[in-house]
């Protein structure tokens, strides 16, 4: 008598080693960021480390969306209002005169995990476009509510006056900031690393691939897509609150649909489903854009070619390369 | 080990990539290096160009000279998005080492590129954006602008009614800040009645369809109507108006609508009823004094159009800071002494002298102007509408 | 008559008028993701080429209407390139490559058109028995906008009868509602597919040039248009002709009434200062949270093809 087919795939990859391949490549990568700062300023290019900060902060915005995409097969095309949520939530604060860094980000992970949780309630009942379509909405609900809002700035911005205080961590101090953000990016692949193997991460791509099977084995989909997409919100808004600190100043543009397409752009472009993903994607985009822009105005016209090449010749080469090399599942 | 090899060579390309685009800035410091932030991407572009072509006229006017130093203006684009204008400032400070910064249409950009050039030490002159924010008590004494602060353009529309005649008025803006600030501007100032007001949808899908603010007007009996649609929304709203048939039985002013940058694309569209709307501006292409008509000849020679307001503070920001660098010793560095030269220059400025507000800002004479016809249509003087008014926060400054 | 009811009767009008453009706009687009299922942003570069065609040929031979034939034609042309090139690289592709690469196309057309008509963009001016007034009792209506509505009411009858009562349009059903089936009983599908895509472009196109001279062809008007065609598809259901008729409808009513009436009704309640603000934002809020609410409910959307 044959063995039943499994109901869930068996992960690829039990690694034995404590240190995998891919493992060692982010740790590298990681290693890489930590100096590039000090070989920017040694270099007398004090802007690049500007721009590095601005990537690495994308990237933390584009960990969680990478793994609501890939793992979990939800393609958010509303990922920057949680962004935009985290700045707010420091905006607004400052706004009353509150820096205090663990409030806001308090008001910033409550607000957004409430946000997720009931845009997702709604968004998960669908699928495919629609579920791009629906995320889409909200997101540009939250842009015209913020645009609205004259006290905030609306159109004009919100200026931030001092940076969030964190007693220990001084965020106005550019080195601190790049320093935190470096933790906050690399904490996050690593917890979702951990979410990949674990029981979570399995029923999500088990579901991506068959609801019908995983729900016959008495498992409720949603309940696990919604946790997904909740925490994947509360982590973006911590991207949100970085920025905020980067840049003193935040306008509702940060949440329109063509943010949330720049997310997806970073986290397709960095070969979807790795964990250098995000970083190499937002790397490679912020560096794009620089480098675009100071060759001429009608830089747009090279960037929307490049993004063609990407999806036409990029995208399957590099998927494989992931499925290969990333121990990941299917 | 692959994904090793592609993370380190992704993190070099990364590297080259990055400093590909940025030459390496030389600090020598017999060169004036002029940052200066303008729109030369999106539609609005076409505003961002006519200050670049001034910038460029006036350079070459001065032989690219200020006080026996070669001067280079380095232009970067904010795409109309305040978060740009405010990185491309920091690299122009951190990177390219500028001296002074200029530009800025947009008040939101300026609002949020001031803090670093300010912060740097430097000075910062704006040529059209005039945020009250920097008039008040947070005025500074680097910051200077050569166009007026906001507020005094609608507040000169508002007098312009007044000198003709009108008695009803209903305004229609989109409905953010600016917006709004110019609808209160006017109202400040005007002495009629208002009969109506309407705040249209804005941000990145503005309402390009006015039909229904515009049947309001019709049924609301006013003699004047006041718009403010910059941008593609204003070709929309002036076509609009002329279909509604309104042209005939209501005035139209209107600011930073039709301007010398609008008015080709309505007269190549044969859009008659801007002919006979009316105006406020410290500007016009005929203004009668010398340094006018050489500029609008030689601007015209060269580009093969009419400079418009935009161009106008633009080439005069050359000017006002080639005479403040001259007058104070032709130490860019010293900032100080630049500063101080600043507030008291003498400059040939096409809108012929002025004074300087303790806040920076200047204190203009503005015009009421009417839409005329011929070759090129274009804005003639009617009458003095506002002079000697200064911005109601200069009071609030503590600098004198 | 009341002067009341004549605003109500022109705002009217105009959302009739909105609605019929909104429906040239998605009705190419809910075909081609019905049958092919291939979500286009590009269509939006469609949108816009045919107002930027529609103004340029009509600006050098002074006739409007051999504008909008001009630009459909060219626009037919381009778009089966497109779909020859690109589109057909794409069908098999994950829904979020095709967003990208027909997002990176719109961007190409957008840099394109800047860089060959400059950055104010173009108006169309419109022939002389255009222009003017008609009078329809005590209302006045904008004869233009009287003829979009009589040309998009034609339009819509045109597809109506080529869907329901043609052999196209029944090979078209049949593609949408069953594509193996359709392929086994021997249609062309590729045929079928560059046709539906050329025919969604010129749609499109026709829109764009339609709304050109009231509005006027700047570069970025493809964007929003777009995410505004999707919004009505949703609402419409996917691949239902009929279904985005209805949408349009709706969405361009309720737009347009909204704009109109909305800041009044909140200054009933609220304060005036607050209703002037909060009006105009709810207006935009509110299409989108009626989509939010359709697939909430009714994921399929209100008059989905009949499915199989």
């Amino acid at each position: 008598m044959t063995q039943p087919a499994p109901l869930m795939p068996s992960p690829k990859a039990q690694t034995k080693s404590f240190i995998s391949p891919s493992v060692f490549g982010v740790l590298i990568l990681a290693g890489v960021l930590w100096i590039l700062p000090f070989v920017f300023l040694s270099i007398g290019q004090a802007f690049l480390v500007d721009a590095l900060l601005r990537a690495v902060i994308l990237a933390i915005a584009a960990v969680s969306l990478n793994f609501l995409a890939f793992t979990g097969g939800m393609v958010s095309f509303g990922h920057a209002a949680f962004v935009g949520i985290g700045a707010y939530s420091v905006g607004i604060c400052d706004h009353y005169g509150i820096s205090n860094g663990f409030f806001q980000l308090a008001i910033s992970l409550g607000v957004s995990g409430v946000f997720a949780f009931v845009t997702g309630t709604l968004a998960l009942r669908t699928k495919g476009v629609q579920f791009i379509m629906i995320t889409l909405a909200f997101s540009q609900i939250v842009y015209y509510v913020m645009l609205g809002l004259d006290e905030y700035g609306s159109d004009d911005g919100l200026i931030i006056n001092s940076s969030s205080y964190f007693h220990v961590i001084d965020l106005s101090n550019k080195t601190s900031l790049y320093w935190v953000a470096l933790a906050v990016l690399f904490a996050q692949i690593a917890l979702f690393r951990c979410l990949n193997r674990s029981r979570f991460g399995l029923v999500l791509a088990a579901a991506d691939e068959s609801e019908r099977r995983v729900r016959s084995s008495g498992l409720d989909i949603f309940r696990y897509k919604l946790v997904a997409y909740v925490l994947a919100g509360m982590l973006a808004s911590l991207s949100g609150v970085l920025y905020a600190n980067l840049t003193g100043f935040i306008t509702p543009e940060l949440m329109d649909w063509t943010q949330s397409g720049d997310l997806l752009f970073i986290v397709t472009l960095g070969g979807m489903g790795t964990m250098s993903a995000p970083v190499v994607g937002s790397a490679f985009f912020v560096s794009l854009e620089e480098a675009l822009s100071a060759l001429t105005i009608y830089w747009h016209f090279w960037f929307g070619l490049i993004l063609i090449a990407v999806v036409l010749f990029g995208i399957e080469r590099l998927k494989r390369l992931a499925l290969e090399f990333s121990g990941r599942l299917r | 080990m692959k994904q090793l090899g592609r993370s380190v060579l992704s993190a070099a390309v990364t590297a080259v990539f990055a400093t590909m685009a940025f030459d390496q800035a030389s600090a020598a410091s017999d060169v004036i290096k002029i940052g200066y932030i303008t729109t030369l991407t999106t539609p609005a572009s076409s505003i961002g160009r006519d200050q670049q072509d001034a910038v460029n006229l006036a350079l070459e006017r001065i032989d690219r000279t200020i006080a026996g130093k070669k001067v280079q203006v380095i232009f970067e684009d904010d795409g109309t998005k305040p978060d740009l204008g405010r990185q491309k400032a920091e690299k122009l400070l951190m990177q390219d080492h500028v001296d002074l910064v200029g530009g800025f249409i947009w008040t939101n950009v300026l609002l949020a590129a001031e803090k670093p050039i300010l912060d740097a030490g430097k000075i910062l002159i704006s040529n059209n954006a005039g945020p009250s924010q920097l008039a008040g008590n947070r005025c500074h004494e680097n910051f200077f602008s050569t166009f007026a602060e906001n507020d005094m353009l609608p507040r000169a529309v508002g007098e312009a009614m007044n000198k003709g005649g009108e008695k009803k008025l209903y305004t229609m803006a989109p409905n953010y800040i600016a917006g709004k600030e110019q609808v209160a501007g006017v109202l400040a100032a005007f002495k009629g009645s208002a009969v109506g007001a309407d705040y249209t949808k804005w941000g990145v899908d503005p309402q390009l369809d006015f039909s229904a603010e515009l049947a309001k007007v019709k049924a609301s009996g006013a003699d004047t109507l006041f718009a403010f649609y910059p941008g593609a929304a204003g070709i929309a709203f002036v076509k609009q108006f002329a279909e509604s048939g309104l042209a005939g039985t209501v005035e139209l002013y209107s600011t930073f609508t039709i301007d010398q940058i609008s008015l080709p694309v309505f007269q190549s569209g044969g859009v008659k009823a801007v002919l006979g709307s009316h105006v406020a501006s410290d500007w016009s292409p005929n203004l009668d004094n010398p340094a006018n008509k050489e500029f609008v000849e030689a601007f015209k020679v060269k580009y093969g159009r009419l400079p418009s307001n935009y161009a106008a503070t633009a080439y005069d920001f050359v000017h006002f800071v080639k005479a403040a660098i001259e007058q104070s010793g032709g130490d860019v560095s010293n900032t100080r002494a630049v500063s101080q030269a600043l507030r008291n220059a003498k400059y040939p400025s096409v809108r012929g002298a002025y004074k300087i507000g303790n806040n920076g800002y200047p204190i203009l004479r503005f015009y009421s102007q009417t839409v005329v016809d011929g070759p090129i249509w274009t804005t003639k003087v009617d009458t003095l509408a506002m002079e000697n008014v200064q911005d109601p926060y200069a009071k609030d400054c503590a600098l004198h | 008559m009341d002067m009341n009811l004549a605003l109500f009767l022109t705002q009217l009008l105009n959302g009739v008028q909105l609605g019929l453009i909104l429906f040239l706009l998605s009705s190419g687009l809910t075909l081609v993701f019905g049958v092919l299922n291939f979500v286009n942003l590009a269509h939006g570069a469609f949108y816009m080429l045919g107002a930027f065609l529609t103004a340029a040929v009509a600006l050098a031979t002074g006739s409007f209407l051999v504008g909008i034939v001009a630009a459909a034609l060219l626009t037919a042309v381009l778009a089966a390139i497109v779909e020859g090139t690109i589109a057909r690289a794409l069908y098999h592709r994950a829904h979020l490559e095709q967003v990208l690469a027909t997002f990176g196309l719109l961007l190409c057309a957008q840099t394109a058109v800047h860089y060959l008509y400059g950055p104010s963009g173009l108006t169309v001016p419109l022939p002389d028995w255009l222009q003017g007034f008609v009078s329809l009792g005590a209302i006045t209506l904008p004869t233009y906008r009287l003829f979009i509505v009589v040309f998009g009411i034609l339009l819509a009858i045109v597809l109506w009868f080529v869907m329901a009562k043609t052999r196209a349009g029944m090979i078209i059903r049949a593609s949408a509602t069953n594509r193996v089936m359709a392929e086994s009983l021997g249609i062309e599908t590729q045929a079928v597919f560059t046709g539906l895509f050329g025919a969604g472009a010129v749609l499109a196109a026709i829109a764009g040039g339609l709304i050109a001279p009231i509005t006027g062809a700047s570069i970025n008007m493809g964007g929003p248009a777009v995410i505004l065609a999707f919004v009505v598809i949703i609402i419409g259901g996917l691949g239902s002709v009929r279904g985005a008729f209805a949408a349009a409808m709706i969405v361009g009513l309720i737009d347009t009434l909204g704009r109109a009436y909305l800041t009044s009704v909140l200054a009933t309640i609220f304060a005036p200062k607050m209703a002037s603000t909060a009006g105009p934002a709810l207006a935009s809020i509110l299409i989108y949270a009626i989509m939010a609410v359709v697939l909430a409910f009714k994921p399929e959307g209100l008059f989905p093809p009949a499915s199989r």
